[in-house]
């Protein structure tokens, strides 16, 4: 059986006004059913672009070449008509914002119902029905009376909730889930992780993670992509990455997550990765991280690493792949 | 936790390389056609207005040829008393130009200490200012110059301070605004905790930050100004005659719009493109110095 | 929303109590003599003295205030020292002919500015936003009474298709009123229309670039419902504001558009009253636009808290 989403070849670039934007060059990843694949990497690395490339929800400006299939269907080929049908149904979106991502001026049943009229074709009642069963799905307390209130009137997490709740509402195959826990609090975060895997396990919905919070992929993903500068650069099962971290900037991620627990770490030191994330205006023949690399050398500097595999089922882009902490 | 961030999210704008900066605004602004075009129009009327004395006298008569259309001769045509409406026209661009530049600035002087003091110190200050300026902006911006150059009586000078007082309401809003949300960006919370005097914190941090709006105000409210200048003038509570003004030459030309129809048309036209070149400054200005805006 | 709306009430009251305060000293420091204006032809210090008593001249001002306060709220604006009628009754004369012509102004910028400011924020960078913004920029730019000249001068003194001037009332014969409305209320509606398409534009592009709006479409809503529903709602809620701040530059523009068509109405009123120093009109007129004005916002506000659940719910002001 073929995997539910092939992403093979993803290239995006923005058209700005000062030159065009390579944001996502080369980027190929799949996912299975029911599993949850991470993206990681820091702000501006292409792993929110990756995302929403695959429903078309890119700005206009955006030019997306290489190919995106769900279950077989080439999605860049797709007519406006037939992308709309498949957002929401199919492919559906929780967004990092949860404080400015539901309309101000609508009830929270209104913009549930909303999506189930559209997709699904429901009456009133039965659409009404059918998202008081969501919010107990996402674990809101006493929802009937929540549908009648406004999301000014909720908190950041009940708000993630109502998002989360809009996004399976159609029983979507993918659920791609943009930094969905970072605006809000560790204990609020999560209930969310919770909410997420309970989706995973009673409708079989396959998840894209989009996050910068290792933590995060260590608690619920399955398979993870490491992006830097809008490549991969490291890609793995969870378990593997972090017993076996193979490249530099991955190593440089995972000494920046602050650990709880002294014995783990020398001194519990959070350590920062220096330099900054490059500008996407050229693309120079180089690895894009050897600014910031303690391990570049001249070869770094002449060509960029391709990906390859390292070790079984993992695969690095660096001409020096390996788990030594620099 | 993921790193540093990108280092131009939190600094405010001025304090972030300024030659680089205005290296890259001047390049946004040129590539703007429009706002060009508006500089070039505001350039043009500024140029007219200066060497206005080089395209003859505005008030000489010449009874032998009233009301001559449009020729070589006289290329904007002359009056009902044989004057050169060019003449007429350039002169009047001094009298336009200099009333709504200096009220605006007048009302820029009085304006920006107002809002300072308001937003930034906040409470019984701000509560006055805010309720006066709810007060005069009930007034209609006309009926507002139109009371006050009935007061003041009608001349240059007082068109010029009515039409300052008449914006200074609307002035003091946008920069009490502005001044109230840049008090609570963290520079500003930083130069407090280090214990700087308020003053100080004003003028290095406050004011250069809200400098933006300020110049895209002024942009915007220059253009009103000599709207409203050419209004009063037209209802006769502006510039006496003889001396030109755009507004008493159409107030003048109204009682021969079917003998000489041109009157009616040049000084109106000079009027617009003046304003327009001021209006398409102010949106170009608007558009490089606060991209957030979406105009 | 109940407090809300005593508080919005209560500032109201506020602003027009100071508002009078500012008119009747406004109208003090107008240069001449309101007894010698009253006296007209004789002007013995003894008839100047009766009439300073009569009419409470000679008393300090709070008390003058007061008892202009006391009589306007009554109705009784006092007389014209023009001629003798009574103010409130030339004010009610005069205030549906402006009233009519506003509303037509007001209608011909909604029809134009709303519609065309939607479609060039959705079709941004094409040639309809640009000829959109184009028409924006010449309507802001033209000053009214220009604008009028250039309308009689091609319409009136050129075609002969319309009157020039002057005013027909809408009871006795309605079609010669609308011919004789038509260019004024182009007139006053052109710079509205343009402010309401920039205001549309650009309050509607600030939508469709809004969070919730990205969610609208991830949904898999059809456009319509993305622009006309979730983008629109909360576009309009500025254009209804910026409606209420433009009725001061709607007035203003009345009282040229009126003085350059010849309309009877309340603008014509208050340019003749201050030609004519005819101060308890200017007093009467100013205080009634004030007032207008105060209440007109008060309703932009009752509607804004209507389409906001956030106030509407809370009573909390954004």
């Amino acid at each position: 059986m073929s995997a539910l989403l092939e992403v093979d070849g993803l290239g995006v670039t923005f058209t700005t006004e000062d030159g065009p934007v390579h944001a996502v060059n080369d980027v190929s990843l799949t996912i299975q059913r029911a599993q949850i694949l991470a993206v990681v990497g820091e702000s501006g690395c292409g792993k929110s672009v990756t995302a929403m490339s695959i429903p078309g929800l890119l700005p206009e400006n955006a030019q997306v070449s290489g190919s995106i299939r769900l279950e077989g269907v080439e999605l860049t080929r797709l007519g406006a008509g037939e992308l709309r049908r498949l957002r929401g149904k199919q492919v559906s979106v929780v967004f990092q914002e949860p404080m400015t991502s539901l309309n101000p001026a609508f009830s929270v049943g209104y913009q549930i119902v909303e999506v189930l009229r559209q997709h699904e074709r429901l009456g009133r009642r039965t659409a009404a029905r059918r998202a008081v069963e969501l919010l107990e799905l996402v674990g809101i307390p006493a929802p009937s009376r929540r549908l009648r209130e406004y999301p000014h009137q909720l908190s950041g997490g009940m708000r993630q909730r109502v998002m989360i709740a809009i996004a399976v509402a159609c029983s979507p195959k993918l659920l791609i889930a943009d930094e969905p826990t970072t605006a809000l609090d560790v204990t609020i975060q999560a209930g969310i992780l919770d909410v997420m895997r309970t989706l995973r396990a009673e409708l079989g919905t396959a998840i894209m993670l989009i996050t910068h919070d290792l933590g995060v992929v260590a608690d619920i993903a399955d398979r993870v992509v490491v992006m830097y500068a809008g490549r991969r650069v490291e890609q793995a099962g969870v378990d593997e990455l972090f017993a076996q971290p193979q490249h530099p900037y991955t190593l440089g991620l995972l000494g920046a997550v602050p650990r709880l627990s002294v014995t783990s770490g020398a001194r519990g030191r959070l350590t920062e990765i220096p330099g900054m994330v490059p500008s996407l205006h050229e693309d120079p023949d180089e690895c894009s991280f050897a600014p910031r690399c303690p391990r570049a050398a001249a070869d770094c500097r002449a060509h960029r690493p391709a990906l390859r595999a390292v070790r079984d089922e993992h695969l690095a882009a660096c001409f020096h792949p390996g788990p030594v902490r620099p | 936790m993921s790193g540093p961030a990108p280092a131009d999210a939190q600094v405010p704008a001025p304090l972030l390389e300024p030659p680089r900066r205005r290296h890259r605004l001047v390049r946004r602004f040129v590539r703007r056609r429009l706002a060009v075009l508006g500089l070039v129009l505001v350039g043009a009327f500024v140029t007219l207005a200066l060497f206005s004395p080089l395209l003859g006298s505005a008030t000489a008569q010449d009874f032998a040829n009233v009301m001559v259309p449009p020729s070589w001769a006289h290329p904007l045509g002359t009056d009902d008393l044989g004057r050169s409406e060019l003449a007429r026209t350039a002169t009047g661009a001094r009298v336009s130009l200099l009333a709504g530049v200096l009220s605006t600035a007048l009302a820029l002087a009085m304006a920006i200490p107002i809002g300072l003091v308001a937003g930034y110190y906040r409470g019984w200050a701000d509560a006055v200012v805010t309720r006066a300026t709810d007060v005069m902006l009930a007034f209609p911006f006309l009926i507002l110059a139109v009371g006050l150059a009935a007061i003041l009586g009608a001349s240059l000078r007082n068109v010029v301070l009515a039409l300052g007082l008449s914006q200074l309401p609307g002035l003091v809003r946008v920069i009490r605004g502005e001044v109230l949300a840049l008090r609570e960006q963290d520079y500003v919370a930083a130069a407090v905790a280090d214990g700087a005097r308020d003053v100080s914190i004003m003028a290095r941090f406050i004011l250069p930050n809200a400098m933006s709006t300020l110049i895209v105000q002024a942009t915007v409210a220059i253009p009103g100004a000599i709207i409203g200048e050419a209004t009063l003038s037209f209802l006769g509570l502006g510039v006496q005659p003889p001396t030109p003004s755009w507004g008493t030459m159409l107030s003048a030309a109204q009682g021969f719009l079917d003998q000489a129809p041109w009157l009616a048309v040049f000084p109106g036209l000079a009027i617009a493109l003046t304003t327009l070149g001021f209006n398409l400054l102010g949106d170009g200005l608007r558009d490089v110095l606060d991209p957030r805006s979406t105009r | 929303m109940t407090s809300y709306l005593l508080r919005r009430l209560g500032a109201a009251l506020i602003t027009l109590i100071l508002g009078s305060v500012v008119v009747f000293l406004g109208v003090h420091a107008l240069p001449g003599d309101a007894a010698l204006a009253l006296a007209g032809e004789e002007r013995s210090p003894a008839v100047l003295a009766q009439i300073r008593q009569e009419y409470g001249l000679d008393k300090p001002l709070p008390v003058q205030y007061l008892r202009y306060v006391g009589q306007a709220l009554q109705g009784d604006f006092g007389q014209s020292t023009r001629n003798g009628s009574s103010v409130a009754a030339v004010i009610a004369e005069r205030l549906p002919v402006t009233f009519e012509l506003a509303v037509l102004a007001v209608l011909l910028g909604i029809a134009i500015g709303i519609p065309a400011g939607i479609a060039s924020a959705l079709r941004r960078g094409s040639g309809l936003d640009y000829a959109a913004n184009g028409f924006a920029l010449v309507g802001l730019s033209v000053p009214h009474f220009w604008l009028g000249l250039l309308l009689i001068l091609e319409f009136a003194v050129q075609l002969h298709v319309l009157p020039a001037s002057g005013y027909a009332s809408p009871l006795s014969d309605p079609v010669e009123n609308l011919r004789r409305m038509l260019l004024p209320a182009i007139v006053l509606g052109t710079g509205l229309s343009a402010v309401l398409m920039r205001q549309m534009r650009s309050s509607m592009l600030e939508s469709l670039s809004a969070d919730y709006v990205r969610t609208a479409r991830a949904k898999g809503l059809p456009q319509w419902r993305v622009v006309g529903v979730h983008a629109l709602r909360n576009s309009l809620v500025t254009v209804v504001t910026v409606l209420g701040l433009q009725l001061g530059a709607l007035i203003s523009g009345a009282v040229i558009t009126e003085q350059i068509f010849v309309i009877p109405g309340f603008g014509k009123l208050l340019v003749d009253a201050v030609f004519q120093r005819d101060y308890p009109v200017i007093q009467g007129v100013t205080l009634v636009t004030v007032t207008g004005y105060v209440v007109v916002n008060l309703f932009v506000d009752l509607t804004y808290s209507l389409l906001n659940p956030r106030i509407r719910l809370s009573g909390r002001s954004t």
